[in-house]
């Protein structure tokens, strides 16, 4: 088992009633980036939300059968504190959503989440964390204005920096560029590539040229199961299940 | 084949009368609700305003405000000259030209004087009302929106807290008579004898005493707390479901607590709206009479709340005056005749003046906050 990476066994998930995940078996390698795609309401993003258990937030939401495992931890034993995991595995929102306070408020709060009031180490943390997603120029003089003052592209990025702030190993990222257009889109995306040699990043997304360009193995869902895995230059030119080819050929989706 | 005349209709449209008709119908209705309103006002602030207010500095008359309420006494001297005295200058005049100088005298109870007991009074108990109901109505309004799972038993929980902000005012007052005043327990020393259970605390003499409250502040604010309760609740509810999820997912997804991400991301950002919701909350407080009547207010009192104690827990424990208990008392309980208009009118329109500006501070209050926070 390689380091930081999450492995997911047989995991059966279901809303109420209605079961969303079937049968999903994988492992995300560590140090890289795992696309996973599919077409609404495919499960891709509830799968996502597993990973860091925030799903435990929704009330008819369960896990029915399954495991997930972190570093060869069941993520979903009694013994594992979900604020812990939640630190180690940050979370980036399809729509940014800054809180409404100042560029370094929205840094500083998972700084002090940790309980830290060095004023210099946050000043430090937050520095390297707006470093770390590129924003830091751009936002260096206005480090007391609103977050809300900024881009769409902008917030984006400083909800990626305010995740690196709190240090996690793995970061997961909910469609981030949904709402951006092609110029930020691109900045996150090399932001994404930048940084994937210290983290592991699990990013859903509804674009496949997206996906092709950023990723390192692709994982194709639909109707809540898992079609095909595996290396994203091969499932892009050789995909072995009909399913995955008429989806990415856009037949469907 | 299109022929002008049949493409474009000249004339009325049909059915024009009748939607002019209920035009004007409706634009009467509507002006006829502002016409009471307006007469409502005029009526109090020509009758109310000349009492509080005066043509020569400091323009307010002071007295009314910060005096104690008295009788009045109305009464001849031996000239004709008819003379409007409050109980205390009128026994100085007394002394002064003897009991035999006095004609046609007539007194009217609570008329004369200022009003400082009725205010000091009505402040006290909205100021504990408000301070339990946001307590326990914040605190309820959390657990109901943050923490407690959507099951069908909260929708009946919340069902039954917004059926409550419909019961009348006077069936709170029963209630907190029946239970602030009779039954809550007290720990003293002396049980009285109407105490329903009384269980011994093994320190020294003390014991756990259900005999209630009796009429006292507290026993008032609890009941007031109770009325709002429900207005509170529902208001701070509403408040907590406007900040977006978004904010949540975020603080949980960075590895904050429930509370710290209600404590940092939520209740900051549905402050304004409880605010808000609270101030127009505090006008009905200090507006109402029914609760109070049997469980706080008392129509003459001599001292104010805060004279005459031992402490804290007695004022708590004694009785208050209270504005719109007073203007009940003027208003039905007294004979009305000429010279008891001033403290009527002149307390009506302090009152008005109060709620109007509590109203108003909570309108810039909103603005003001919710300039600051937007999303």
């Amino acid at each position: 088992m390689q380091d930081h990476s999450v492995v997911i066994q047989e995991l059966d998930f279901r809303y109420g009633s209605s079961p969303a995940l079937k049968n999903i078996n994988l492992e995300i390698p560590a140090h890289g980036v795992t696309a996973f795609i599919g077409p609404s309401g495919c499960g891709k993003s509830t799968l996502l939300r597993c990973i860091n258990r925030m799903n435990d937030e929704i009330a008819i939401a369960k896990i029915t059968r399954g495991s997930i495992h972190i570093n060869g931890i069941d993520i979903h034993d009694r013994s594992v504190d979900v604020v812990k995991l939640r630190r180690d595995v940050g979370m980036v929102f399809q729509k940014s959503n800054p809180f409404p306070r100042s560029i370094y408020e929205n840094v500083a709060y998972g700084i002090r989440l940790r309980g830290e009031k060095n004023k210099a180490v946050i000043d430090q943390s937050v520095q390297e964390a707006l470093e770390a997603a590129a924003l830091w120029d751009e936002a260096k003089d206005r480090l007391d204005e609103s977050a809300l003052g900024l881009s769409g592209g902008q917030q984006q990025r400083l909800c990626i920096a305010r995740t690196l702030a709190v240090k996690p190993q793995i970061v997961l990222m909910d469609e981030p560029c949904s709402a951006l257009d092609p110029i930020a889109t691109a900045k996150v995306e090399d932001l994404i590539f930048q940084l994937k040699s210290d983290y592991t990043f699990v990013i859903v997304t509804h674009s496949m040229q997206q996906a092709a360009r950023v990723s390192d193995k692709t994982a194709f869902f639909y109707m809540g199961e898992l079609i095909e895995f595996g290396d994203t230059a091969r499932i892009f030119s050789n995909p072995t299940v009909k399913k995955t080819e008429e989806y990415i050929t856009g037949r469907f989706g | 084949m299109f022929d002008p005349e049949t493409l474009i209709r000249k004339g009325l449209p049909k059915g024009h009368f009748k939607d002019r008709i209920v035009r004007t119908l409706l634009s009467g209705v509507t002006y006829s609700i502002v016409l009471i309103a307006a007469l409502l006002f005029g009526k109090i602030v020509v009758d109310g305003a000349p009492v509080l207010f005066k043509a020569e500095a400091p323009f307010v008359d002071l007295e009314f405000l910060t005096a104690k309420n008295e009788t009045l006494h109305v009464f001849d001297d031996e000239k004709g000259n008819r003379y409007q005295l409050p109980a205390s200058q009128y026994s100085a005049y007394v002394v002064k030209n003897g009991a035999e100088a006095i004609f046609n005298e007539q007194t009217y109870s609570y008329s004369g004087g200022g009003i400082i007991g009725p205010i000091a009074g009505t402040a006290l108990l909205t100021i504990g009302s408000m301070m339990l109901a946001l307590f326990f109505g914040v605190s309820a309004a959390i657990y109901l929106s943050e923490y407690a799972k959507q099951s069908p038993f909260i929708h009946a929980v919340r069902l039954a807290i917004l059926n409550l902000a419909g019961i009348p005012s006077i069936v709170f007052g029963l209630f907190g008579f029946s239970v602030f005043v009779l039954i809550v327990p007290v720990i003293t020393q002396d049980p009285s004898d109407r105490s329903i259970l009384t269980i011994p605390l093994m320190i020294s003499d003390y014991v756990i005493s259900f005999q209630g409250w009796s009429s006292s502040l507290m026993a008032g604010c609890a009941t007031l707390a109770c009325m709002i309760l429900p207005v509170i609740i529902t208001a701070s509810e509403e408040s907590l479901r406007a900040v977006p999820q978004g904010f949540r997912d975020a603080s949980l997804a960075m590895g904050a607590t429930r509370w710290q991400t209600i404590r940092k991301c939520v209740l900051p950002f549905s402050l304004p709206g409880i605010l808000t919701s609270s101030l127009l909350a505090i006008t009905r407080v200090a507006g109402e009479t029914a609760p109070i009547m049997f469980t706080a207010a008392v129509a003459a009192k001599d001292d104010l709340p805060w004279e005459g104690v031992d402490g804290p827990l007695d004022v708590l424990s004694s009785q208050v005056q209270a504005l719109p208990y007073h203007i009940y008392t003027l208003a039905a309980r007294i004979p009305n005749s000429e010279y008891t208009q001033r403290a009527q009118y002149g307390s009506v329109f302090v009152f008005l003046v109060l709620v109007a500006i509590l109203s108003l501070g909570s309108v810039i209050l909103r603005s003001k906050l919710r300039s600051k926070l937007k999303w």
